[in-house]
């Protein structure tokens, strides 16, 4: 079972895709080129402080808003290992999965968890912080298979011998 | 055991007897849409990612370029040429300037029983003529391209029973706000909202696209009605056919009911920066706006037009505000013109601009500057969502937007002094 400790990002309830890739930088040629706006209307400083492996823990509807893939992309280029939240919307979701991105939904951890600290996730079973467990959810099988594989179109190689 | 309308659709796409909430499908799709928000994205991976990639069915594949139009940047401008060679190569039928893609698709592709991805959130306004469209992001709408299927989780639905008729000086758009202040901007995650009763019978196709339209905001999959009478004359209107005519079964299961009584409602506006907070409209009265905007795939339509020139005929627009006024299509542009709206609106001042997603998405025309307030006929009033991170956006029917265009501050249309 797959096992990481990471440093913790709180964010909010209903964190939507404008906020996390604002509309004036889906212009920029590469997703490299956007990530440094990642969240920038919230926090502008934020995407220079994330390391690589850090995990973003958040509240409800995290992603809601807009089908840009611009904005898993970007939290994936910004290092992001994986995403907590007590819920997700439902595009926002489909996209993260499609492109390799891990999400898992935790109720509890939110409320308990403080910015900068660190969290260990062992996949489909828990989260451990400050001493105590908190339960996850299996990822559907159909789920891992394309996060497995770095997202759908990688996945697709498999699947229909149509990737290169 | 019964199935809902979404059920029914699923099952059909699927070619199996039975769907229901919490399978996993794989289902052929009737269409799918893409505009200039990501084709070129996906353009880039059908070409740099797939090795001897091809398109299922081209006939099942509508580009539309709406979000950047007329182009506003060298960039914008090859990323639509992309799209636009794309489509010519592969024949795909290809619009640009001519309507807001949701606009489009309704007035020329959308016919009952059909399951299509868009590759835009806004996608579930299909179901106001008893589609099951769905919002998806560009690598699944390349899934579907190149596979002509996907797979879908089949969600749960929310009966929502409409009674009553909407008042005098109140709207769909006053009524899809109050459910969504209601029921929050994830009471719907994952679920279809089904819109039934003898309420849903007072709307019109115009009128549902408006409660189907703005259900992603309350985070469903999709919004639903039933194909009746209203929505097949529609159709036959427009010498379309339908795929599949839908009821729900009397024993379908839902996993919630709300009730919401037409007459009931009041004008309301969703302040800054949530779709779900959302207050009767007089409780912001008063607020000095910079700006104002009739239009967008929820409120750009020949009626949301009517409303607004009726408010601003014979009057001026505040000298502080700039209005913009974006028709969602040409046809409806067109209609406009021949019952002499657009000159009512140009007599008032207004700024009336070619069909596209304007400052409802934030970007090309119409942005708006540092700690400026824009009240909206929009989809969304996201922090930063129409351009600087401090201004804010406020949420109203085409009556508040237009009245308060004239005052030159949040007021209902009631409230405008001659």
């Amino acid at each position: 079972m797959e096992k990481f400790t990471g440093k913790v990002w709180v964010l909010g309830d209903d964190i939507d895709t404008d906020i996390i890739i604002p509309t004036e930088y889906l212009a920029l040629k590469t997703i490299e080129d956007m990530k440094q706006y990642g969240f920038s209307p919230l926090r502008p400083k934020l995407a220079g402080l994330i390391e690589k492996g850090d995990i973003i823990v958040a509240g409800k509807n995290f992603g809601c808003g807009s089908s840009r893939e611009q904005a898993p992309e970007v939290i994936k280029a910004l290092g992001i290992r994986c995403i907590i939240a007590k819920s997700f919307a439902r595009i926002f979701f489909r996209n993260s999965i499609n492109n390799g991105l891990l999400l898992m939904e935790q109720p509890d951890l939110f409320d308990h968890v403080r910015e900068g600290e660190e969290i260990t996730v062992m996949v489909n079973s828990h989260v451990s912080y400050n001493g105590r467990n908190y339960p996850l959810a299996s990822l559907p099988e159909n789920l891992v298979e394309i996060i497995n594989a770095g997202g759908l179109v990688k996945a697709m190689r498999v699947r229909n011998g149509l990737a290169g | 055991m019964g199935m809902t309308i979404a059920e029914k659709i699923i099952a059909l796409a699927a070619g199996v007897p039975e769907a229901k909430a919490g399978d996993i499908h794989t289902v052929n799709l009737d269409r799918m849409m893409s505009n200039d928000g990501t084709t070129h994205l996906t353009v880039d991976m059908y070409h740099n990612r797939l090795k001897d990639p091809r398109i299922a069915e081209p006939k099942k594949m509508v580009f539309i370029v709406d979000h950047n139009v007329p182009s506003d940047s060298p960039k914008t401008a090859a990323a639509q040429k992309k799209m636009r060679d794309f489509a010519k190569e592969h024949g795909i039928d290809f619009w640009e300037g001519k309507g807001v893609c949701h606009q489009i698709m309704m007035e020329h592709y959308v016919c009952p029983g059909e399951l299509i991805f868009g590759a835009d959130s806004h996608t579930c306004t299909y179901g106001a003529l008893g589609a099951f469209g769905t919002g998806v992001g560009c690598t699944d709408l390349l899934y579907g391209m190149v596979t002509g299927a996907s797979w879908v989780l089949v969600p749960e639905t929310i009966k929502f029973n409409l009674t009553g008729k909407l008042r005098e000086g109140v709207y769909p758009r006053d009524l899809m706000l109050t459910i969504i202040g209601n029921i929050s901007a994830s009471g719907a995650s994952y679920q279809v909202m089904e819109f039934c009763g003898d309420g849903a019978k007072t709307l019109t196709v115009d009128d549902r696209m408006v409660l189907c339209n703005l259900a992603v905001e309350a985070g469903a999959k999709t919004a639903i009605f039933e194909a009746d009478e209203i929505a097949l004359n529609w159709l036959k209107e427009r010498g379309r056919k339908p795929k599949a005519v839908f009821k729900s079964d009397e024993d379908a299961v839902y996993v919630k009911e709300y009730t919401f009584d037409l007459s009931k409602i009041e004008p309301v506006a969703a302040r800054p920066d949530f779709v779900d907070d959302v207050v009767p409209a007089k409780k912001v009265c008063g607020v000095r706006i910079d700006q104002a905007f009739l239009g967008s795939c929820n409120n750009g339509r020949i009626g949301d037009l009517r409303v607004g020139a009726s408010i601003v005929k014979g009057r001026k627009i505040s000298d502080h505000v700039r209005f913009l006024v974006v028709p969602a299509s040409r046809q409806v542009y067109l209609q406009a013109l021949k019952e002499g709206l657009i000159d009512i609106f140009m007599e008032s001042g207004a700024i009336v601009m070619n069909p596209n997603c304007s400052v409802c998405w934030g970007s090309c025309q119409g942005v708006i500057g540092e700690n400026e307030v824009l009240i909206s006929t929009g989809t969304r009033n996201f922090k930063g969502r129409a351009g600087h991170p401090s201004s804010k956006v406020y949420l109203g029917s085409a009556a508040t937007v237009a009245a308060s265009a004239v005052k030159g501050e949040i007021c209902t249309a009631d409230m405008l002094q001659d």
